[in-house]
């Protein structure tokens, strides 16, 4: 199951940002999606998960296939990593999450309260609950965001491995994760150009 | 949708917040009171059944706020509006865990703090039982107050606001409902009234919550 | 004639232009009428035989009290016009009407005061009436401080909306909560279409003059606060547009 967008314009706070974005996402491959900050990478990727309605456009795709990181990692502090690991996993109907425990390198983590955790770990835990989700399309947004480049490589070798389990993945990221395999695709041409001001409608943008 | 109830339960109970202090507040609420309006038991007798509805409402408005924000907060509400759970189930059982961790305490703690207060004898039956009818529809209603507000920055004072009107019914109902027991007359029909709003509050308002809340996650 | 052509009326540039026409002469009839009726009742009226002159407060009691409720009625009608059609304009009319009610309200709640400490002897009871209005009161009040909250129009827009149909079955709730409740001093309803339950056609006639002069009044207002509201939203959209370059 893959993804295709068609023609997409997402709007930020009743603001366009972006029109006419097309791309198709099929199983085992990764986009990467660049551009400078505000561009609305980020409304992109929420509007893609299905969480806020697009202006225009279609986003085709299987709501089940989808799972979503974004910059928060939904973590309880006071929930211990396995607990936290395995409500994700339970939610989204799974039960294994030793294989994301052991991907991410949390073993020795697993029982302290994820409120202990550095920023880096956190971030690792957040990245480890795609995994227990058992869903083939990732939606990511900033995922290296406080990792060091050891965990980036991890994280990569991650996605690899879901690519070649016939996964796929979306990624908004500023830095080079170490996928060359990543087709990347530039948002910035697809900056919403501002109707004239006369042309007010319906609505008032 | 158990996982997240478990989840939710076991968080209040780690956080600590969760049981002890809606009760904390009740008891406070309920200790106040002879000091407002002094200690005869003759007349604490006669206000006792509203008093203890009041503080139970009170209570219950609390850690509304809660019952949404924390979730907001971490992302764990964008996460859960992308997981195979449909957002009127999220929440409903967010609802079910706000009235297990704080509805139904102030159930059970309700008589002794009716002792407090002279509560007459024939009133503890009714009042139980409109104080088990009620707080339900309170954290539902809760809830959808909570989904209403939860991008706010300063939603805790408007959440008072706009859920307190929502309550006007049920305290009506239920708190008539104790004073007719109290006074042993037939309690019946606000019994009736009560149930019937406390039902299709639950059956219908989750369906205007998730619809708030959906929005809000734009 | 075509209903669809009643949703043009919906864009905000028809909007504007069509009562940029209409509003002037919404507010005349509004001011000659409410006059009219006002001195007509005030002055020109005899004193009822049990109230006195005290019955005259009626002239403003009962249209306020009116309004008020019909008021919410018109925010229910547009929030679900946004809801279902997603027009702007009735979103924004559900916001400009908002205060009107509450304004209305507070009248409704004040003349009747006013009315009762005489009447009954009392400034306030907890009669149903007067309860259903103090409630009613507070969700105007809900209502209006959680359009202000909102940074963004469309979500404001969306959420205050889902409050006012959830709002109204629960304020209709409490109307009945209230009378069950406690029985109350106020006299039945004043106008009713069976005629012999009415007031007197002296007093009927300058009451009518009245209340078509509170409903032009309101008229004029929501469509007058509709147009700032409707510029106000521009004006954000402009700005907007502006630091997006």
């Amino acid at each position: 199951m893959g993804l295709n967008v068609s023609n997409l314009t997402i709007a930020r706070g009743g603001v366009r940002v972006l029109e006419g974005v097309s791309f198709t996402l099929d199983p085992g491959h990764a986009i990467v999606l660049r551009g400078p900050n505000g561009i609305g990478k980020t409304t992109l990727l929420r509007t893609v998960a299905g969480l806020q309605p697009p202006v225009s456009g279609r986003v085709e795709t299987d709501p089940d296939s989808i799972v979503y990181a974004g910059h928060s990692d939904g973590i309880k502090a006071t929930l211990s990593v396995a607990e936290n690991l395995q409500f994700w996993a339970q939610v989204f109907g799974e039960t294994d999450i030793e294989t994301a425990i052991a991907a991410f390198q949390l073993e020795r983590l697993v029982t302290r309260p994820a409120g202990g955790l550095s920023a880096g770990q956190k971030r690792r835990l957040g990245l480890a609950r795609l995994l227990v989700t058992g869903r083939p399309v990732w939606i990511l947004d900033e995922p290296t965001v406080s990792l060091d480049a050891e965990a980036v490589a991890m994280f990569a070798e991650a996605v690899r491995a879901h690519l070649r389990r016939g996964g796929s993945a979306l990624i908004a990221t500023h830095i080079e994760l170490g996928l060359p395999e990543a087709y990347v695709l530039e948002v910035g041409p697809y900056r919403a150009v501002a109707a004239e001001v006369d042309d007010f409608d319906e609505a008032f943008l | 949708m158990i996982a997240l109830l478990i989840r939710d339960l076991r968080l209040a109970m780690r956080a600590g917040g969760g049981f002890g202090l809606g009760l904390a507040f009740f008891l406070i609420v309920v200790t106040l009171v002879p000091f407002g309006v002094g200690p005869q038991s003759d007349l604490l007798a006669r206000i006792a059944s509203g008093i203890l509805w009041l503080g139970a409402l009170l209570s219950c408005l609390l850690s509304l706020d809660r019952i949404l924000a924390l979730d907001w907060e971490d992302g764990s509400l964008d996460l859960l509006a992308t997981a195979p759970l449909p957002m009127e189930a999220i929440v409903t059982i967010k609802a079910l865990a706000h009235w297990l961790t704080t509805g139904l305490p102030l159930v059970l703690a309700a008589p002794v703090f009716g002792l407090l207060l002279s509560l007459p004898a024939p009133g503890y039956m009714p009042l139980v039982v409109s104080l088990l009818l009620g707080t339900p529809a309170l954290s539902v209603i809760g809830t959808f107050g909570a989904a209403l507000t939860v991008g706010l920055k300063r939603g805790g004072l408007l959440l008072s606001l706009l859920v307190l009107p929502l309550y006007v019914p049920i305290l009506i109902f239920g708190a008539e409902m104790a004073r007719r027991g109290v006074d042993g007359l037939d309690y019946t029909t606000p019994l009736l009234m009560l149930a019937g709003i406390t039902c299709g509050t639950i059956a219908l308002l989750p369906f205007a919550s998730a619809a708030v809340l959906k929005v809000n996650l734009r | 004639m075509n209903l669809n052509a009643l949703w043009a009326y919906a864009n905000p540039k028809k909007f504007i232009q069509t009562t940029e026409k209409v509003l002037p002469w919404v507010s005349v009839l509004a001011v000659v009428s409410l006059i009219v009726g006002l001195v007509w009742g005030f002055f020109f009226t005899p004193d009822d035989y049990r109230q006195g002159s005290t019955v005259k407060i009626i002239y403003l009691h009962v249209p306020s009290a009116l309004m008020a409720i019909n008021v919410w009625l018109m925010m229910l009608v547009t929030s679900l016009i946004w809801i279902v059609r997603r027009h702007h304009v009735s979103a924004l009319a559900a916001r400009a009407a908002a205060p009107i009610g509450a304004v209305m309200t507070v009248i409704a709640l004040a003349t009747g005061a006013i009315w009762g400490q005489p009447m009954w002897g009392t400034w306030w009871a907890w009669d149903p009436r007067l309860t259903s209005f103090l409630i009613l009161f507070l969700f105007y009040l809900g209502y209006m401080a959680l359009w202000e909250a909102i940074d963004n129009d469309d979500t404001a827009a969306d959420l205050t909306s889902i409050l006012c149909l959830v709002g109204s079955v629960f304020a209709l709730l409490s109307r009945y909560a209230v009378n069950f409740w406690n029985q109350g001093l106020h006299q039945g309803a004043s106008l009713s279409l069976d005629k012999e339950e009415n007031v007197a056609d002296v007093f009927w006639y300058p009451l009518l003059v009245c209340i078509a002069g509170f409903v032009l009044l309101f008229i004029a207002l929501v469509l007058l606060r509709t147009r700032t509201e409707i510029r106000a939203r521009r004006m954000r959209a402009l700005l907007a547009r502006e630091r997006m370059g």
